[in-house]
């Protein structure tokens, strides 16, 4: 201690050290303990996290964002508002739910003269969905992934027409999971949240067992 | 009869529930008879969880080194190499996501949103740099930080701007800090990250506004030094009043200042303060009215820019979400074949009472009118701050680097005739 500036000095730094470790252990603490689980998308919402066993409750999990198709209205922001260009978001084909129809919803316009590939009657800008015939009557539709840009035409078309098989997600290998999503702050339906990153998709769908679905 | 009712009661309940189902399997998935095998949905995993304890390992060890390098070895060449890793790792590498500027809105959403769980790499992001600043003075900015060091590559010709023009300028970090603040507090919105300039050359995408404006700043930082960092950094500033009281910082000369006056240019971010030789000191009398003045000035200008603040939460709070959608319920569009928003439409297809909506967005306008008191009153400590520091005149007899703006970027050592004896 050499004078009263130095013992100033090393008062104020004392200070600010200790405001920074009382508020990381605050933040902490509340990880641990207190506060709600958020993150329980698919989980029961119990309200507490200390008492957790399920992995969404371990301390500091990384979240990725994502987006909840049952809350979604197919706006078409997901293809213009992401950092990404195209975006992250494209459409996910859910095999487990497609009814294979001849007269597919998410591929036709609805004011389709006849059923066939031309390019006037596909509902896809940029024709990112394949017809494939399987067997008479049924056709399999593929999403050919870098052509999509998520402007969930086909989503909105799937769900009015057809099973909703056709669903947005963000697409973990293509998103960079920005601090803040610039969708998700543009997302007039707030379908999009911060999820757990080892369950990082949130489907319809795809876990329901072959025989509810009938 | 009663049966009849169940029945029909059933058949509602039934209804009901299929309608909410949202058109969930209205054509079965039909018996294949030709063998084929239906495809898997793939989904791509996101980045591993280990990756982010790489990143935190990456940040621990480049602000030791850099410490080591800006204290001990005093060497602007190993310095600049840092920072092209810390361009080539944090900035092309990670794309800038997470970094220490934008985690103070993390930290802050933690504090008042207590179901936001901070993810554990934006607490460090956060606090490291800051602990070793405390102790280092800010070696962070130095070399750590893709901000820098893309800002510091292009500095070829830095001009003096006077010290008048610095400390004005040097009040948009402290409003930007507030508004970031206070837009992370209330859950609004990332501001920082959404005008963050140079995300876009990370990624080499981005919006068109925002190209121009990490390119405007590059071309402005040939001949003003790192525009970013000194006149628009949010984090800039904790990092200013850490590293006031830091336990070490960089000196210009290892030993004794010799008044040579070479190193005098060599700033590129004016922080090097020169001798300051008052004639005659003042007397006591002049230096107490300078206090009382100051003493009153400041709980004013507090006052009046809470005022300010608190008359304008509206319009700052516009920018929320759930006032936003509040807004337009009350005003819906009146014109005839204009489409309702996606955000009424979303509001109807959710099935929520328009009270509730109501009621959120009161909330939260209530939060911004205690924010923008708090902001106000915040900008004017600021502003209060800076008049008292203009009018204080120091005693100073070396050429030494201002502790808040000295950036530790070692350039002025080199230009030390002194050297330590061997």
């Amino acid at each position: 201690m050499q004078n009263r500036r130095d013992f100033l000095n090393m008062l104020c730094r004392g200070s600010i050290l200790t405001g920074l470790a009382a508020t990381t252990g605050i933040l902490v603490y509340r990880s641990v303990k207190g506060g709600n689980c958020e993150l329980g998308s698919s989980c029961t919402n119990c309200g507490k996290s200390d008492s957790c066993d399920l992995p969404e409750a371990s301390l500091f999990r990384q979240t990725v964002w994502q987006l909840d198709p049952s809350k979604c209205i197919q706006c078409g922001r997901c293809a213009e508002n992401c950092v990404m260009s195209p975006s992250a978001v494209k459409v996910t084909h859910v095999y487990a739910m497609c009814g294979y129809c001849d007269l597919c919803g998410g591929y036709l316009k609805p004011d389709t003269k006849n059923i066939s590939t031309a390019a006037e009657n596909q509902l896809c800008p940029t024709a990112a969905i394949k017809r494939k015939f399987v067997e008479d009557p049924f056709y399999q539709y593929t999403i050919d992934e870098p052509l999509c840009i998520g402007c969930a035409k086909c989503v909105k078309g799937c769900g009015a027409f057809g099973n909703g098989s056709l669903q947005l997600q963000v697409r973990h290998d293509r998103c960079v999971n920005c601090n803040e999503c610039a969708i998700a702050r543009d997302c007039p339906a707030d379908a999009f949240s911060r999820v757990p990153a080892n369950k990082p998709y949130l489907l319809q769908g795809i876990e329901a067992k072959p025989e509810e679905r009938i | 009869m009663k049966k009849t009712l169940a029945i029909v009661f059933l058949v509602f309940l039934f209804a009901v529930q299929f309608m909410n189902s949202y058109a969930i399997q209205r054509f079965p998935k039909p018996e294949f008879e030709s063998g084929y095998v239906q495809p898997e949905t793939l989904l791509p995993n996101p980045r591993a969880e280990m990756l982010a304890i790489l990143d935190i390992a990456v940040l621990i060890i480049s602000l030791s080194v850099v410490s080591w390098l800006v204290i001990k070895k005093r060497n602007r060449n190993a310095v600049f190499w840092m920072s092209v890793f810390a361009l080539a790792y944090f900035g092309f590498y990670r794309e800038g996501c997470v970094c220490s500027i934008g985690s103070i809105q993390n930290v802050t959403l933690a504090i008042f949103d207590t179901s936001y769980l901070i993810p554990l790499s934006a607490i460090i992001f956060f606090m490291a740099p800051l602990v070793y600043t405390a102790f280092f003075g800010r070696t962070f900015c130095a070399a750590v930080c893709p901000f820098g060091a893309i800002q510091d590559l292009v500095a070829f010709s830095p001009q003096k701007l006077g010290s008048r023009l610095n400390a004005v300028l040097g009040v948009i970090p402290y409003i930007y800090l507030g508004l970031a603040v206070l837009y992370a507090a209330t859950g609004t919105d990332f501001i920082i990250c959404r005008y963050d300039p140079f995300v876009g050359i990370w990624r080499l995408d981005a919006s068109f506004g925002m190209f121009i404006f990490g390119g405007i700043l590059l071309v402005v930082g040939i001949f003003i030094a790192r525009p970013y960092c000194r006149f628009l950094c949010p984090y800039g500033v904790l990092l200013n009043w850490t590293s006031r009281f830091s336990r070490k910082h960089i000196t210009i000369t290892p030993a004794e200042c010799i008044q040579c006056r070479l190193c005098e240019n060599s700033c590129p971010y004016d922080a090097i303060e020169m001798p300051v030789t008052t004639k005659n000191p003042e007397d006591k009398g002049t230096m107490a009215r300078k206090l009382i003045f100051i003493t009153i000035l400041i709980p004013i200008l507090m006052l009046a820019g809470g005022w300010v603040g608190s008359r304008l939460h509206e319009p700052l709070a516009s920018v929320n979400a759930k006032v936003r959608l509040a807004k337009q319920i009350l005003n819906p569009v009146t014109e005839k074949n204009q489409p309702e928003t996606f955000e009424i439409e979303a509001f109807k297809s959710a099935g929520k009472q328009q009270s509730q909506a109501f009621a959120e967005a009161s909330v939260v306008l209530h939060k911004f009118y205690i924010g923008s008191w708090i902001l106000g009153g915040f900008i004017g400590l600021v502003f209060g701050g800076l008049i008292a520091g203009r009018m204080m005149t120091k005693h100073r007899t070396d050429y030494t680097p201002n502790k808040g703006t000295c950036l530790s970027c070692v350039r002025c050592v080199d230009y030390c005739p002194v050297k330590l004896p061997k």
